[in-house]
C-alpha cells in the first residue's frame, strides 16, 4: 500500500482502496485480521482520525467487520464486494484520463480501441 | 470547553505588528498544524499562549479561564520553543527530573522510553549534545509531560531525516497514548501534512486560513497548458498564483475542481499543502 499526498483522491480513500488491494491479492483473506488504524497511522505517519475513516468506509461497505475487543476483520464474500466495487469504478478511475489523453493526441475512438486490444493480446 | 480560545488577540512590538485581531481555537483530541513563513508571528501567538508575553487587545482563554495570572491554566500548557532554556551543565535526566516538579502528571518511564528510542545517553549533559539531539532530549519531554495542550515549535530542529521520521510516527503514538491537542509548528510542510487534521496559516500577523487539511487538498489544484488556454480558464476559477515559462503557463486554481470540466488542452494535477502555503504567502 502507498499513500501519494498529491493524488487527486483523499489520504482516507487511498487507505480504503489500499486495504482493497490487500483484500483482492490475498494478503488479506476472508475472515483473517487487518492492521488496526494504529499501526496504519504509524506506518503512513498520518492522523489516526483519517485511518480510521478510511477503515470505518469499508464497514460501512459491509467490507471489513469489527470483532469487538479483537480488531478488524475482512468480510466473507467481501473479494466479490471490492471486485463489483472496482468495476463499477473503472469507468470513471481508467478509461476517462485514457480517453482524455487519447483526444489530446487527436487518436479515434477505433484506434485507441485498437491499441487497447493489442495491449489486451500481448498480456 | 476542553479547548484553548483566542479572540481577537493583537500585539505590537514597536512599529511591527506581530498579531493582528487573531482568533482561532485549538480543542483537544486533534492535531494542528500552525503554518507561517518566517515572522509571521508564530512564535509571538505562542508566547502570548503561554503567557510568556501579554497581549495588547483581547483575550487568550484556557477552558475558559484568562491564562494571564493564573497557575492552574499555565499547567495545562507545554510549549515547547524555538529556544533551549535548560543550563549547559545540566545532564538530560535532570531535566527529565525538573519537568516532573513543574508538571505533575510528568511520565517518567515515557520520557526515559522516547529518549531510548532516539538513541539519546540520559547522563550526557546539554552542553555535549548536538542539535538534534537537544531536540530530542527536549522532545522526549514534551512529549511526557501530561499536559492537555501540548506545543512544538520546529520540533524537527537539526533531526536527520531518519529521526524526522522516528518522530512523526512516536508523535502518533503519543497521541494514541495521550490524546491531547497538539500544535505544530515547522517549516517542513510536506512531512507532517498527513498528520495535521486541522491548518490554520498566519500571515503578516494576520490569519490567513483555517480549514481540516483534508477538505483544504480538496480544493488546490494546478491547471497547466498554453497561456491563452490558462487565462481564458482561470476568468471563471479563484487564481491564487501564476507561473510563467515560455508560452506555457500554470495557475493555480483554489477550487474543487471535476477534473472532466476542464478543457482537454489542459492538463490538472494536485496542489500539495507546501505548495498551497507558498502560494497563498508568497509575496
Amino acid at each position: 500500500m502507498k499513500i501519494n499526498f498529491e493524488d487527486e483522491r483523499p489520504i482516507f480513500l487511498q487507505i480504503a482502496e489500499g486495504i482493497e488491494d490487500g483484500i483482492l491479492v490475498g494478503a488479506y483473506e476472508e475472515e483473517g485480521q487487518v492492521p488496526s488504524t494504529t499501526e496504519i497511522s504509524m506506518t503512513y505517519k498520518i492522523n489516526p482520525a483519517t485511518a480510521l475513516k478510511g477503515i470505518s468506509r469499508l464497514v460501512e461497505e459491509g467490507i471489513l467487520y469489527k470483532r469487538r475487543g479483537l480488531g478488524m476483520f475482512v468480510s466473507t464474500g467481501a473479494i466479490a464486494v471490492v471486485r463489483a466495487k472496482r468495476k463499477a469504478a473503472f469507468s470513471k478511475q481508467y478509461v476517462a484520463p485514457l480517453t482524455r489523453e487519447a483526444r489530446r493526441l487527436g487518436l479515434t475512438s477505433g484506434e485507441t480501441v485498437e491499441l487497447i486490444e493489442r495491449s489486451f493480446r500481448d498480456e | 470547553m476542553n479547548k484553548i480560545e483566542l479572540k481577537g488577540v493583537s500585539k505590537t512590538f514597536g512599529q511591527v505588528e506581530a498579531s493582528k485581531n487573531v482568533s482561532l481555537t485549538f480543542e483537544q483530541g486533534k492535531i494542528y498544524g500552525l503554518l507561517g513563513r518566517n515572522g509571521a508571528g508564530k512564535s509571538t501567538l505562542l508566547n502570548m499562549i503561554t503567557s510568556r508575553v501579554f497581549p495588547d487587545a483581547g483575550e487568550i482563554l484556557v477552558e475558559g479561564e484568562s491564562v494571564i495570572e493564573c497557575d492552574r491554566a499555565m499547567g495545562k500548557i507545554y510549549l515547547m520553543g524555538e529556544a533551549n532554556y535548560y543550563p549547559e551543565g545540566m545532564r538530560i535526566r535532570k531535566a527529565f527530573e525538573c519537568a516532573a516538579m513543574f508538571y505533575p502528571n510528568f511520565d517518567l518511564a515515557n520520557a526515559n522510553m522516547l529518549a531510548e528510542r532516539f538513541g539519546l545517553n540520559t547522563k550526557k549533559k546539554f552542553k555535549e549534545l548536538s542539535t538534534g539531539m537537544t531536540t530530542m532530549a527536549r522532545l522526549s519531554i514534551a512529549l511526557s509531560t501530561g499536559a492537555p495542550y501540548i506545543f512544538l515549535d520546529e520540533p524537527v530542529l537539526g533531526l536527520d531525516a531518519v529521526h524526522r521520521d522516528l518522530f512523526y510516527r512516536l508523535l502518533v503514538e503519543q497521541f494514541e497514548r495521550h490524546p491531547a491537542c497538539y500544535v505544530i509548528s515547522t517549516h517542513l510542510i510536506e512531512e507532517v501534512a498527513g498528520l495535521i487534521e486541522e491548518v490554520y496559516i498566519i500571515s503578516k500577523g494576520e490569519l490567513l486560513l483555517h480549514e481540516s487539511t483534508e477538505r483544504l487538498l480538496a480544493r488546490g489544484y494546478t491547471v497547466t497548458g498554453s497561456s491563452e488556454a490558462v487565462d481564458t480558464f482561470i476568468e471563471d476559477h479563484p487564481c491564487i498564483g501564476q507561473d510563467q515559462l515560455g508560452g506555457m503557463k500554470s495557475a493555480y486554481i483554489m477550487e474543487a475542481l471535476e477534473i472532466s470540466q476542464v478543457p482537454e488542452t489542459l492538463t490538472v494535477s494536485k496542489l500539495n499543502l507546501q505548495q498551497l502555503f507558498v502560494q497563498l504567502t508568497k509575496e
